[in-house]
């Protein structure tokens, strides 16, 4: 595989820009990390507890086998070494929405480290490493000064206390907010196809802090660094990252320090401020938690858990290059999305000429995708419905322009495009009687251009279809124009 | 179940025993065992008999508050899985015992709620933490009671009101709704006349528990058929380390040297044995404890249950106040002290060295067992001291359990049977066993009764 340097160009000219990720991911369980309550989004506040997340005198937690395995699959699919033994520590620290009072997270032993994932820049392939994915349990949710039937002040609802999540936490190898989305977006996809977590970054299951540091180009030292959290969107990820790139180098072209400090990005104002300064780190008095034992899982579980991944995007993507002949570049932009890349199996089955299925699905949908931030699993298109949309086009039913003028309607609609183009007048003219009118109408007000296609200049072929096209409405079948020109030309 | 009911409350201001009785259910429920006797479906030999529990073991519907004010006003909505064994077996739970506030020392002077008392003399301390347990099976209110030992919380009761008392091996019962204190030595155990009345009591609550992943998962054996009466053949080790250590009173030392050579007339053969890292028991085991209870008592905010501070300024204050209120000046101290061995900074030389020390603690323990099938103490260094006699002096309160804590840092289980009395006062003989050894030192304790006569003796009636 390879891992080349990404031969992007700087995106500062004087400072190398030094990015490292925190990504917290839910995993979709059924039941919590440590207490049997149920893990669902949306429900009333405070009703999937148990008296394990109330941190009720004398419970005991006991560990999700389930989970385990999600975050050794996590740790295969981005080629960690899965430990064979990990300790669960408490990170202690006080808070209404942490009942406990202390988090139990894997502190010294985590379950995986030293991974990497592959992502796909302009210029070419990066590798990007991963240091460590360790298990831990989420907080519940602190609700500050809204009024509830309560009554106003802060208010804790422990739905979310206790979820299973995996951090998984980058090297400083990610050298632009570009890269940065990049490396998430994989990530993602992995995560999904791997069927451990949604990843919905709206509902918390996907968040990101970013660790951003500048150095002067050439530089040994990493600078000083801020971490940005707030971050819940890829949009927001990118623009904070950008953001804080500029502010971190006025300050350094003005020559001043920057602070350590954790910052939180603020959409609206496109800016990052100060949540709090880290003179020192905070004392979390991690100790190995004592009510659980290390957490060993042995080579022929994980061989196990390995062969029953599914295909992941990296192979998916090699698959796609033999298989389909796709170049690589257009190979990773279809699994980038698991749900994209059955979308676009499903329409290539579906037509039979996948090079030119993966042409209309990296144009056109996913143009409509990037436009409406939505992501094709959420769409109304199947891949029926565009291996049909491509096979009137085939056809000379519809033009090239008529389909793509369907893609968004049918992305937002659905339905069948041969009804959908004839709901909207879309078919292409090509019955012989109104085509022919056409042509000859013309060939007879450019008597010119007749004459120079008869003296051996078959360009100007093109310019009398055009004129034919827009005589039509652009709805005339391009074969059909070409054929009844050409004969009506030599006749 | 009447006259334990009266009986506990007849010397209840004498002995402050409970902290809680359950009258009127206990009597419904020894009504539902009458009944099953009487239909000739008898669960076992603990059905309808009156127990008394820890009052830091919770059960539905029952306050529970480990003699703290933290815990006021809580009621637990889920039974520890010793309840719902003790249940299943038919006892009666009659009230809930007295202790030092969440199991912190060694003579239930720490209660929120006041101390218990020795039936054997009521100017004196029934020991602790679980003094309240001890105190009633002494004073004949049940027969058998149940407490919690994390540094020898129910083997040092147990010598100093003369009665038995086991801390099982780690792990052998489940600690699923045993308030916690320090996770990785906290067990529980029975506290009862005898060492065969302790061994049927632990049948029901030994055992594999899901709810616990400490808890082992390992068969339970039949413990009464273990005990033979004969200990011909058994070697018995004497570690050179505990009937040398300074401080003993040698009365104490006297009265249990004189139980060893009985055994050893009864068969028995005597081996010294070394456990070379004891010296270091007592600093391992305030390092260890204290670390595991900041954290564990972390829980206790006011945001969920129990005490919470009026009308806070604002979230550190709630803390503050709810915290300074509820905690009494012993759980204070270890809390600071384990908040501060967890520091960073301080981590690698106290919790982490500690953790080393007593890895070394329990090889002693690994290698003496080598050459002998159970080994021999004192429980403790001293007969019961007077209430107040050590409460201006933590260091020399935490020198009570000198004799005790090993067994927690090894997670090897110990039983003290009565073995003498100085001035009046029991004294207490500990028998310590490998891991899951339980029946070898019933089988002791047992052969040991039936040549004494010192767990027959009663103390006298309180005014």
């Amino acid at each position: 595989m390879s891992a080349t340097a990404a031969p992007t160009k700087p995106v500062h000219p004087k400072y190398e820009v030094v990015i490292g990720l925190e990504v917290h991911v839910h995993l979709k369980t059924e039941s919590k990390l440590f207490s049997p309550a149920p893990v669902h989004y949306g429900d009333p506040p405070n009703h999937d507890v148990h008296p394990i997340c109330l941190a009720l005198p004398g419970v005991l937690p006991v560990l999700n086998a389930r989970a385990v395995e999600f975050a050794v699959r996590a740790g295969i699919a981005t080629h960690c070494k899965v430990n064979p033994r990990s300790v669960f520590a408490r990170k202690n620290y006080f808070y209404p929405d942490l009942p406990k009072g202390y988090q139990i997270s894997q502190f010294e032993d985590p379950i995986c480290t030293g991974g990497w994932l592959e992502i796909e820049l302009e210029g070419g392939a990066k590798r990007i490493g991963i240091t460590r994915i360790h298990m831990e349990e989420d907080a519940g949710k602190s609700i500050h000064n809204e009024a509830t039937s309560h009554g106003e002040g802060t208010h804790v609802d422990l739905n979310r206390a206790g979820v299973p999540l995996l951090e998984i936490v980058s090297e400083p190898d990610l050298r632009s907010a570009a890269e940065a989305a990049a490396y998430l977006r994989t990530l993602r996809a992995v995560l999904r196809c791997i069927e451990v977590s949604d990843a919905d970054m709206e509902k918390g299951q996907f968040r990101c802090d970013a660790n951003v540091s500048l150095r002067l180009h050439g530089a040994k030292e990493l600078g000083t660094r801020n971490e940005i959290k707030n971050l819940n969107s890829f949009r927001f990820v990118e623009q904070a990252i950008e953001t804080e790139i500029v502010r971190q180098a006025r300050i350094l072209d003005e020559g001043g320090v920057i602070q350590q400090a954790t910052r939180l990005y603020d959409p609206g104002a496109n800016r990052t401020r100060v949540m709090r300064i880290k003179e020192n780190s905070d004392d979390y008095r991690y100790f190995p938690d004592p009510d659980l034992v290390p957490l060993v899982i042995d080579e022929a579980e994980i061989e196990r858990i390995r062969l029953e991944l599914p295909e992941l995007p990296d192979r998916k993507r090699l698959r796609f290059e033999a298989e389909y002949g796709l170049s690589a570049y257009d190979a990773r932009q279809l699994t980038v999305d698991g749900n994209l890349a059955d979308f676009f199996e499903g329409a290539a089955r579906a037509h039979g000429t996948p090079k030119s299925v993966a042409n209309w699905i990296l144009r056109d949908v996913m143009q409509q995708l990037k436009e409406q931030e939505m992501e094709i699993a959420a769409t109304r298109l199947t891949p029926a419905a565009l291996a049909s949309l491509l096979r009137l086009v085939d056809d000379g039913k519809i033009t090239t322009k008529s389909a793509r003028e369907l893609v968004p309607e049918l992305m937002e609609k659905g339905g069948d495009p041969a009804t959908l183009a004839a709901a909207r007048g879309l078919e292409a003219v090509s019955d012989g009687g109104a085509l022919e009118t056409a042509v000859a109408d013309v060939l007879a007000a450019n008597p010119d251009a007749a004459a120079r296609f008869r003296a051996g200049e078959e360009r100007i072929l093109n310019f009398l279809m055009g004129h034919v096209m827009k005589k039509t409405g652009g709805k005339a079948s391009p074969g059909a124009v070409r054929e009844i020109l050409a004969r009506k030309l030599r006749e | 179940m009447t006259a334990a009911l009266s009986r506990a409350e007849r010397l209840q201001p004498a002995l402050h025993a409970f902290l809680g009785l359950r009258g009127e259910r206990a009597l419904r429920e020894a009504g539902e065992s009458d009944a099953r006797r009487a239909r000739g479906e008898v669960r076992g030999p603990l059905d309808g008999m009156p127990v008394a529990i820890k009052d830091n073991l919770v059960q539905v519907g029952e306050p529970t508050s480990c003699a703290s004010r933290i815990l006021e006003g809580f009621v637990s909505p889920y039974d520890s899985a010793v309840v719902e064994r003790l249940q299943c077996a038919g006892a009666v739970i009659v009230g809930r015992t007295n202790l030092d506030e969440f199991a912190m020392g060694s003579s239930t002077e720490n209660s929120a709620f006041g101390p218990s008392r020795n039936p054997w003399d009521l100017e004196r301390t029934p020991g602790g933490s679980s003094g309240g347990s001890a105190a009633a099976v002494a004073a004949g209110i049940v027969p058998l009671a149940f407490g919690s030992d994390t540094g020898g919380s129910i083997r040092q009761p147990a010598a100093y009101t003369g009665i038995a008392g086991l801390k099982p091996t780690y792990g052998r019962v489940s600690r699923w709704g045993l308030v916690a204190f320090a996770s990785s030595l906290d067990q529980i155990g029975p506290l009862t006349r005898t060492a065969a009345d302790c061994a049927l009591a632990l049948a029901a609550i030994a055992g594999h528990d899901p709810r616990d992943s400490t808890s082992i998962p390992a068969p339970v054996p039949d413990y009464a058929a273990a005990l033979t009466g004969d200990v011909s053949g058994l070697v018995l080790g004497l570690p050179r380390e505990y009937f040398e250590a300074k401080g003993a009173d040698p009365a104490v030392l006297e009265s249990v040297h004189a139980a060893v050579s009985e055994l050893e007339k009864a068969g028995a053969k005597l081996r010294e044995v070394s456990l070379p890292h004891t010296k270091y028991g007592i600093a391992v085991y305030y390092l260890i404890a204290p670390a595991e209870a900041s954290s564990n008592l972390a829980r206790y905010d006011g945001v969920r249950y129990g005490h919470r501070a009026a009308h806070p300024r604002d979230l550190a204050d709630l803390y503050h106040r709810t915290r300074s209120a509820g905690f009494g000046p012993e759980v204070k101290r270890r809390i600071l002290l384990g908040t501060y061995v967890l520091s960073a900074g301080y981590y690698d030389a106290y919790y982490r060295k500690a953790q080393q020390v007593r890895t070394l603690l329990r090889r002693d323990f690994e290698e003496a067992f080598r050459g002998c099938d159970a080994i021999l103490t004192p429980t403790s260094p001293e007969v019961a001291f007077r209430i107040g006699e050590k409460m201006a002096d933590p260091l020399s309160m935490y020198l009570s359990d000198i004799y005790t804590v090993t067994a927690n840092l090894a997670g090897i289980p110990g039983l003290s049977v009565p073995c003498g009395f100085v001035r009046g006062l029991p004294v207490g003989l500990q028998i310590l066993g490998p891991p899951l050894e339980e029946a070898s030192v019933l089988r002791v304790a047992d052969a040991w009764q039936r040549r004494s006569d010192f767990h027959l003796r009663r103390p006298p009636e309180p005014a």
